[in-house]
């Protein structure tokens, strides 16, 4: 037993009507999320995260199952009975207020004293670097400077956990990468539960203590981003994360065998669906030696990356074409290995082929 | 050339300007300076009395109008925000449905309507009548030739301009930006009044703008509705203008007219700060 999880939510389904029909947006979740963590929904847009979301928010009541903060079930309490805040994918800040009156208006709302809120606004505004700014209007600021005002709106009321629906979706590379790092800072210093939704596994990946990868309304996989990345739960889970190569074949005795290819699946029998991370995967023109899963095949495209080479390789012992993807480090030279159209070998450490599902 | 540009593009609507706006009213205002009468003819006096006279003459009905405008502007708004408030949130996918009932009495003329009023409200009509037949109204009821029945017109026939500009403010209110006040633990209420409301006081500043000067002014629901005790000022400067042919007295009045609602929308912009209302506005 360590103590509440801050948010729990049980079974929950959430059905919509659409031009009368019935739509099952989320089809039944069951999450529990630990208290200080840095949870991510991730996943395509429609696969529910957004509406789990809104339901721990309580803009949208749940057709069936519970949702409960610190273990207290709270399905039929409006939004502003809750101790959660949200942080708006457009950030929705008001626009008629200044930076101060935007974040000061929770505790306003909450009658906190006056003194208080002016320490506390002050306070949070340093912490999110937005002192000397606080007689702004939000249009009068930018992408990255809205995106903190809507942050400290939030966090300044000190919520039990906080919501923050793609904030970093409307901001460049750069600056995305620059708050991602500024976010996980400014989580470790409040100490407070962060759910972050995003359809961007890299920022799901960097950030996150855990992950709920979500699909058409269900959990696909909860795990730590490690996990997710090395063993998918699901083809999905191994297609949405990064890029993976999946092998499907039967084996026998341990061994995914067609023609000169061999995928060393220890331990498994029959039918089965391995993936494979093209960093993982070695390119060479010799034959590899015998302990490693070997595949050969013909190189159809090499793309140069900068930090990395992209090899596209048809198998030749494959009968429906199926393309692997190897990323090569230009650690020494940028000199490809192999050129558009030559025959090579593939091969993998037996640990890093992955049987999906097992 | 090209620093004239700018100018040479603007030089349309300047034209216009000069020719359906400056030049009438520079025509209006030497009129409204002017002593003859019909037959001899005006001449030019500067008599600046005119405005003095006319004035004092008919300062009840220049009073009267500023109040009958402004009750009904009052009464529009309490009218015309819920409405515009329920089809710009609640109106769903028949918003433009809605839009269009909204617009349907101008499909019939601005006379005619006032005028099926003067028979809804008829002392013995459809309505009063049956329901005096019935018992349900002591004999004497009367609606017609009083301020209530001019106002009633007035209100019933620019709602619309109410209407329309605070729900395209309404419209424009992120329903997020109210989630976020939700989320920030403000009652409905408070949301509305802390976020919503603030938002669309362009609209409603618009609204008021498009109802108050028109609704002063008017002479067809005072004559039609208003009988001979509701006289508007509108009324006045038709007489003046079309029955007297006294033209001087006419336009001294409508230049006073004007001065004074200029002064009031003035008054009005400087005491609802228009920096907010704009600032809001151009967001």
């Amino acid at each position: 037993m360590t103590g509440l999880n801050a948010i729990e939510l049980e079974d929950v389904v959430k059905e919509y009507l659409s031009h009368g029909e019935v739509v099952q947006a989320v089809k039944g979740v069951t999450l529990d999320i630990a208290e200080g963590e840095f949870f991510s929904l991730l996943g395509p847009s429609g696969c529910g995260k957004t509406t789990t979301m809104r339901m721990i928010a309580g803009f949208e009541e749940p057709t069936k199952g519970l949702v409960k903060l610190h273990g207290q079930d709270v399905t039929n309490v409006p939004p502003n009975k809750r101790d959660v805040n949200m942080v708006f994918q457009s950030y929705a800040l008001f626009p008629h207020m200044s930076v101060w009156d935007n974040v000061a208006f929770g505790l306003k709302q909450k009658k906190t004293p006056q003194d208080e809120i002016k320490r506390r606004v002050g306070e949070m505004l340093e912490i999110v670097d937005l002192t000397g700014r606080e007689k702004r209007r939000p249009r009068e600021m930018s992408g990255g400077q809205q995106q903190r005002v809507a942050l400290a709106r939030a966090l300044v009321n000190r919520p039990r956990a906080l919501l923050l629906d793609e904030p970093l979706g409307a901001l460049d590379l750069k600056l995305r990468q620059a708050m991602q790092i500024e976010l996980k800072r400014i989580q470790r210093e409040v100490g407070i539960t962060f759910v972050y939704v995003t359809h961007d596994q890299s920022e799901a990946l960097t950030m996150s203590d855990r992950i709920a990868v979500m699909n058409d309304g269900l959990v696909e996989q909860l795990a730590s981003p490690r996990e997710i990345y090395e063993r998918p739960a699901t083809g999905f889970v191994a297609g949405f994360i990064g890029t993976s190569n999946l092998l499907t074949g039967t084996a026998v005795g341990g061994v995914l065998k067609v023609g000169d290819s061999r995928v060393l699946v220890p331990g498994h029998d029959g039918d089965v669906t391995v993936t494979v991370r093209p960093e993982k995967i070695a390119i060479g023109t010799e034959e590899p030696a015998p302990e490693m899963s070997v595949v050969r095949g013909t190189v159809t495209e090499v793309v140069y990356l900068g930090t990395y080479n992209s090899y596209a390789v048809r198998l030749s012992d494959s009968t429906d074409g199926t393309v692997i993807t190897v990323f090569q480090q230009n650690a020494h030279d940028a000199t490809a290995t192999a050129e558009r159209g030559d025959s090579v070998w593939l091969s993998w450490q037996a640990r890093h082929s992955y049987v999906i599902g097992s | 050339m090209k620093r004239l540009t700018p100018y040479l593009l603007v030089l349309p609507s300047w034209i216009w300007l000069a020719i359906f706006l400056v030049v009438p009213m520079a025509a209006m205002a030497s009129v409204s300076l002017q002593t003859g009468n019909a037959i001899d003819g005006f001449a030019m006096t500067f008599s600046f009395s005119n405005y003095g006279d006319a004035l004092s003459r008919y300062s009840t009905q220049l009073l009267r109008s500023l109040l009958y405008g402004g009750l009904a502007t009052v009464a529009m708004m309490l009218i015309g925000y819920p409405v515009a408030y329920w089809i710009a949130f609640r109106g769903g996918r028949r918003k433009s449905m809605y839009l269009f009932l909204l617009l349907l009495p101008f499909f019939v003329s601005f006379v005619l309507r006032t005028i099926s009023w003067n028979f809804l409200l008829a002392d013995n009509g459809i309505l009063f009548g049956t329901l005096k037949g019935w018992g349900l109204l002591p004999e004497g009821f009367h609606v017609l030739a009083t301020t209530f029945a001019v106002v009633g017109g007035l209100t019933y026939n620019f709602l619309p301009f109410m209407i329309l500009p605070i729900y395209v403010a309404l419209e424009r209110v992120d329903p997020r930006v109210v989630e976020a006040a939700q989320d920030l633990y403000a009652t409905r209420g408070a949301a509305f009044r802390r976020v919503v409301l603030p938002l669309s006081l362009p609209g409603v500043f618009a609204g008021v703008l498009m109802t108050f000067v028109p609704a002063t002014a008017d002479p067809i629901n005072a004559a039609i509705l208003g009988g001979t005790s509701n006289t508007m000022i509108g009324n006045i400067i038709q007489t003046e203008y079309l029955t007297n042919l006294n033209y001087p007295t006419a336009s001294a009045l409508s230049f006073t007219l004007m001065a004074v609602l200029l002064v009031g929308i003035f008054v009005y912009a400087r005491v609802l700060g228009t920096e907010n209302v704009l600032e809001a506005a151009a967001r």
